[in-house]
């Protein structure tokens, strides 16, 4: 296959992937995406199989990708993917529209109906970017006095919805969450992040990465929330809830894995492309 | 390798001959930077900071 690669920061994830292609014999383009230029109709070598997005910047990632959709390439992950994860609003209601269990959560449009939100929730709760990544800037409010001064520094921000209020309960879990991997139509690998200082679980905040065992229960819903969401390669975030059982946090569309890899010894790159050769087989 | 200029104090830096556009390299000076290729040319401008809609 010709493989091409959308990205903007070279990762380890970046270096892998195009290492992988290489040693299963296919072709790598790379598309720098900060440095291109894409036009409507434009005749591209059509001989590239597949795109793979890898674009840390969300809006790169989305609009790069709807534009070699519309030159008809094929591309990991799509358009309609990417906005369904990017945007953490479109990805809970759409999980809960489907009976996906997600943590309760609303959204309000200005401070006094964010606080009024909040005390229907129940305090604690979190309160999220729409938009954002790698725990920034997520806060966890005990009462509304917290969540007053929270509200107040979102309204004066410069984020692109700060006139959004993102604000759920917040999921008593253990010191951990769980990331599990979409890849093709396999569930093949997760860890759980573990931190036992911070509430907030994100490895780059500094949690642990350990090997996850996947039971049953965590790969049929980890399907549903692919089937909900669409996509290819997805990196799903779960809670455990002692009376509830799996709650999904949410999608992300441009998964990292380095420290899956890492741990688990699992070759995520290799099972993408292998996966993405049967899917262009077909 | 390649020797190239920091765009900031106009001091040498080293890349690797395979580097590729995007990728940041730290100079002695404390900028953060990144390779650009143009026309197979390779040079040096200030990387950017993290933006609000980097992640996942
Ligand atoms: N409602 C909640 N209840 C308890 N913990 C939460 C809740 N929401 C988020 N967290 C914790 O905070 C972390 C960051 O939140 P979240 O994953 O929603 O943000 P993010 O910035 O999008 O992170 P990611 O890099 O995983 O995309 C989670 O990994 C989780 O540990
Ligand atoms: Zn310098």
């Amino acid at each position: 296959m010709r493989i091409g690669i959308l990205y903007d920061i070279p990762r380890w994830e970046e270096r892998n992937l195009i290492e992988e292609a290489k040693k299963l014999g296919h072709e790598v383009k790379l598309e720098y995406t900060k440095d291109s230029i894409f036009l409507t109709n434009e005749r591209r070598e059509q001989e590239i199989d597949v795109f793979i997005q890898r674009s840390v910047s969300h809006n790169k990632a989305l609009l790069s990708s709807l534009v070699m959709e519309s030159l008809n390439f094929t591309v990991i992950n799509d358009y309609n993917t990417l906005i369904r994860c990017e945007n953490k609003a479109i990805t809970t209601f759409l999980l809960s529209k489907h009976n996906i269990p997600t943590p309760k959560t609303g959204i309000a449009f200005n401070p006094e109906k964010a606080l009024e939100l909040a005390n229907k929730i129940g305090y604690p709760v979190v309160i999220k970017p729409i938009e954002g990544s790698w725990g920034r800037m997520v806060a966890k409010a005990q009462d509304e006095d917290t969540l007053r001064s929270y509200v107040e520094y979102q309204s004066y921000s410069i984020q692109k919805f700060r006139d959004s209020y993102y604000i759920q309960e917040y999921v008593n879990k253990p010191n951990r969450d769980i990331r599990i991997f979409v890849i093709g139509d396999e569930v093949p690998v997760g860890i759980y992040r573990v931190n036992d200082k911070n509430w907030r679980t994100n490895t780059a905040l500094g949690a642990k990465a350990e090997p996850l065992k996947i039971d049953e229960e965590l790969r049929e819903l980890t399907l549903k929330v692919r089937e909900v969401i669409g996509g290819f390669f997805l990196g799903v975030d779960i809670f455990e809830d002692k009376e509830r059982g799996y709650i999904v946090d949410e999608v992300n569309g441009v998964p990292e894995y380095k420290n899956t890899v890492r741990v688990t010894g699992f070759n995520v790159s290799q099972f993408l492309i292998r996966k993405i050769e049967e899917l262009i087989k077909k | 390798m390649v020797l190239l200029k920091c765009p900031v104090c106009n001091g040498e830096v080293q890349v690797e001959d395979d580097a590729l556009p995007g990728e940041v390299v730290e100079h002695e000076c404390g900028a953060q930077l990144e390779v650009v290729k143009e026309d197979g040319k390779m040079s040096l401008r200030l990387a950017e900071q993290i933006g609000e809609d980097w992640g996942e």
